[in-house]
């Protein structure tokens, strides 16, 4: 199944390189009939610019291949890919202020651009207003669907829920009881009631659950409550934010939380940039779930790690948002070649149904403006990166979560006028 | 018992967290009246002192060292925030004291200033700086009285400043060029991992204590006892109280107010350099790691009684044990069988972020009814 849908993507790309350079006349690089600008807009300053600056770089990579292989061909002509990078500054206001400016001001076909929930959520009526595009790159809680907004990150059901699955029939704490931490705003909220839903039908328990309000890391409240609730081990959810899985780390392993003792964490938020920073001492034995991890053995990750090292500096490493962001500017690429322009609306009906043969494998653009796409379970390694479990095949977006009280039995259909951004099933 | 013991610890570590930020703060703003909001970011300053401590004793030279790297970085970070206090007491602070709103706002902006110091500047030149700083403002103390009355003394001072200069950027060159982690600027947080002799835990009466926690409540006591110390039974400490309780009258009896007042500052920034290590131990070190705790320094202070340091002290282990009794939702524990609507309501309450939200309401009604706090003491106001 997996290897057929890989031909197909790999056909599907192949014949699609063919017409590019059919079509493209004189088009090699270097030489270009027109340029195109477009827009990057992520947080290059404040608490958010660590994570965000990566998705800059990934982006800027990604435009450059494109433009070294001849650019975008748009109705016989080509066009070399220009942008400009606008900085949200980690503050949600700003991110609506300069999409604004971007579309008015620059007058760009397109916006890459977000990472966190309050920043997409403060851009979304911009978009909508101006029915203009964002392509937004992060795994995240799902339970939207815009008709502007491209999601390529993961949904719960294409992370937590096959990862929940895993810990609860096949890590080595199998059976046993769930205990759920995450940074107390919108994105662990929303994936902890998916996955408490998800461990009632499985037959398992959950025994506790706590949130820290951001900037906080003191752990000491949660890890007595850990070990009141989970006395000899079990399963530890974890979506804490940035720098605060350092310091619930540090203080769960001088607290003698560990593998080695029966605890098993599974970290949605935590990839290879930021195994980095914690230090894969305290995090080796535990487990992460991505669509990308730098370790997949293709030829295709291996190629992305390699040109982005290349590019950035060998000591720079390549994780699942970063992966994201490459296939969006590509399926933006692909889907303006097959509409043969860049007006909006024909772009967003080529672009569903678009399929790319991404570093994670093939990918599609789904009726709901969300990929399909793999799922991998891995464990924490010594060396600072994943160690592939498990894989699962093509798993189909949901926009709408199925085991979410709110979103049961809804569905997210933007081919059908008549279904549209939530209709019943 | 084992209950009781354990929820006991867990505040008091709680408390200790918050006791050892505060204490400084308790000096400057209580003793001072100096609403400093830079004292995150001295304690910052302490943090990243540590994280380069710890880099400069993995040098081959100083590695049979390594596992005591944290006492020596106590001492240094004490050092380094206390000398960029005085300095910001020096040219800023002192032209502020009797407007507390302009030197909340000036504080405010040296506290972004430092935090953006870190991102942009490597920390090998950021140490070279701070040497040359101390050696610039201490070098002329040393010079002998004969020295100081002659009229070339400005030359003197003039020319140990160029000598603290070059100390500065020597070591910020020899730094940066052995240790590649601190010779580029990064933004990213950094991390300080505790010698193996602190990682762990020990049983004490069948309960397991986490070692870092232990070692953070010896660095408050020991912190605490020596400040106390300090103020009650030294000369300085003597002539401290002394100005803070009356400054006219101080001055008229031969006591440098201005001395006192840079030494007091100085040993309340060094105390936050002091808490700076102890949070390293928590949790990452980065150029926020000092406004997270800000405000809860200022709530105990105030929660305490301004110009108290008995207040503090009792205000942050109160504090502390509250947070862990409702946080981990004790009182379920206690009484297991209580009637439904009040077990919910304790289980609402029973999370980190409700209990911040419950402690915050509890200290508010608190000081409706004792607006001074705990322990109400009249401080000097600078203005009066």
């Amino acid at each position: 199944m997996r290897i057929s849908r890989r031909i197909l993507a790999g056909l599907a790309t192949a014949s699609l390189a063919v017409t590019a350079t059919s079509c493209g006349g004189g088009g090699t690089s270097g030489s270009f009939d027109d340029t195109v600008t477009v827009g990057i807009l992520h947080s290059l300053s404040g608490t958010m610019a660590i994570s965000e600056s990566t998705l800059v770089d990934t982006e800027k990579m990604a435009i450059e291949e494109i433009n070294a292989a001849g650019g975008v061909t748009v109705g016989g002509k080509s066009y070399k890919i220009e942008y400009i990078v606008e900085d949200g500054a980690s503050d949600w206001p700003t991110f609506a202020e300069k999409s604004k400016k971007l579309i008015d001001q620059d007058g760009v076909p397109v916006v890459f651009g977000g990472w966190t929930s309050a920043s997409r959520k403060a851009m979304l009526p911009v978009y909508e207003s101006k029915d203009a595009f964002l392509y937004y790159p992060i795994q995240y809680e799902a339970q939207e669907c815009s008709n502007n907004i491209f999601y390529t990150g993961a949904t719960p059901n294409q992370q937590s829920e096959p990862a929940t699955d895993f810990m609860y029939k096949r890590s080595p704490a199998a059976g046993g009881d769930f205990f759920l931490v995450g940074s107390d705003y919108v994105f662990p909220r929303t994936s902890n009631t998916i996955t408490k839903a998800q461990v009632k039908q499985l037959g398992g328990k959950v025994v506790g659950e706590d949130y820290l309000p951001l900037g906080n890391t003191e752990v000491a409240p949660i890890i007595s409550k850990i070990k009141k609730a989970l006395p000899d081990g079990g399963i530890i959810i974890n979506t804490l934010n940035g720098d605060q899985n350092v310091a619930f780390f540090k203080q769960i392993q001088d607290a003698g939380i560990t593998p080695s003792s029966g605890y098993y964490v599974m970290n949605y938020s935590i990839a290879e940039e930021e195994i980095s920073t914690i230090g894969p001492e305290f995090l080796e034995g535990h487990y992460g779930a991505w669509n990308y991890m730098m370790s997949i053995d293709t030829p295709a990750s291996k190629k992305f790690a390699a040109s982005f090292k290349k590019r950035w500096g060998a000591d720079r490493v390549v994780a699942d948002p970063q992966e994201s962001a490459y296939n969006m500017v590509y399926l933006w690429k692909q889907a303006v070649e097959d509409a043969g322009t860049f007006d909006d609306n024909a772009v967003r009906e080529a672009l569903v149904g678009q399929t790319f043969d991404a570093p994670q494998g093939p990918v599609e653009v789904m009726p709901n403006h969300h990929l399909s796409q793999t799922v991998r379970i891995g464990e924490i390694n010594a060396e600072g990166g994943f160690t592939i479990l498990e894989e699962t095949g093509v798993v189909l977006p949901q926009a709408w979560n199925q085991k979410h009280p709110s979103s049961k039995g809804f569905a997210c259909d933007w081919t059908d006028p008549s279904k549209g951004e939530k209709y019943k099933l | 018992m084992e209950l009781l013991l354990d929820s006991l610890f867990n505040g008091i570590a709680i408390g200790s967290v918050l006791l050892v930020a505060a204490l400084g703060l308790a000096i400057v703003f209580g003793l001072m009246g100096v609403i400093n909001l830079a004292h995150g970011e001295l304690m910052m300053l302490g943090a990243y002192t540590t994280y380069v401590t710890q880099l400069i004793f993995k040098l081959p030279i100083l590695k049979p060292f390594y596992n005591s790297y944290i006492i020596v970085s106590i001492f240094l970070a004490f050092i380094v925030s206390g000398v960029v206090g005085i300095l910001l007491e020096k040219t800023i602070i002192r032209k502020l004291y009797g407007s507390p709103l302009e030197t909340l706002l000036a504080t405010w902006g040296v506290s972004l200033i430092l935090q953006q110091f870190v991102r942009s500047v490597p920390l090998a030149y950021g140490t070279g700086l701070i040497i040359s700083l101390i050696i610039g403002l201490f070098l002329p103390t040393t010079f002998s009285s004969k020295i100081k009355e002659s009229i070339n003394f400005k030359y003197f001072k003039f020319s140990s400043w160029i000598f603290a200069a070059l100390t500065g950027v020597l070591t910020g060159s020899v730094i940066s060029s052995s240790v590649s982690k601190l010779s580029r600027a990064s933004a990213r947080n950094v991390d300080v991992t505790a010698p193996s002799w602190m990682r762990g835990q020990v049983e004490i009466i069948g309960t397991a204590f986490p070692k870092t926690r232990l070692m953070i409540i010896v660095i408050t006591l020991i912190s605490v006892i020596a400040i106390t110390l300090f103020l009650n039974q030294s000369a300085w400490g003597m002539r401290i109280r002394a100005v803070t309780q009356n400054r006219q009258m101080s001055d008229c009896l031969g006591i440098s107010t201005e001395k006192v007042d840079i030494i007091t500052f100085g040993i309340g920034s060094g105390l936050a350099g002091v808490a700076g290590v102890a949070v390293s131990l928590l949790g990452s070190v980065g150029p926020n790691v000092g406004g997270n705790y800000i405000v809860g320094c200022f709530m105990v202070v105030v929660l305490g009684g301004v110009g108290n340091l008995l207040g503090t002290v009792l205000a942050s282990f109160g504090i502390g044990i509250m947070t862990d009794l409702i946080g981990a939702g004790r009182f379920l524990s206690i009484w297991p069988d209580m009637p439904l609507p009040l077990s919910n309501t304790i289980n609402f309450f029973a999370t980190t972020s409700m209990a911040r939200v419950m402690i915050f309401a509890l200290i508010v009604i608190f000081l409706q009814f004792k607006p001074t706090g705990l322990f109400p003491q009249k401080g000097r106001m600078v203005e009066n």
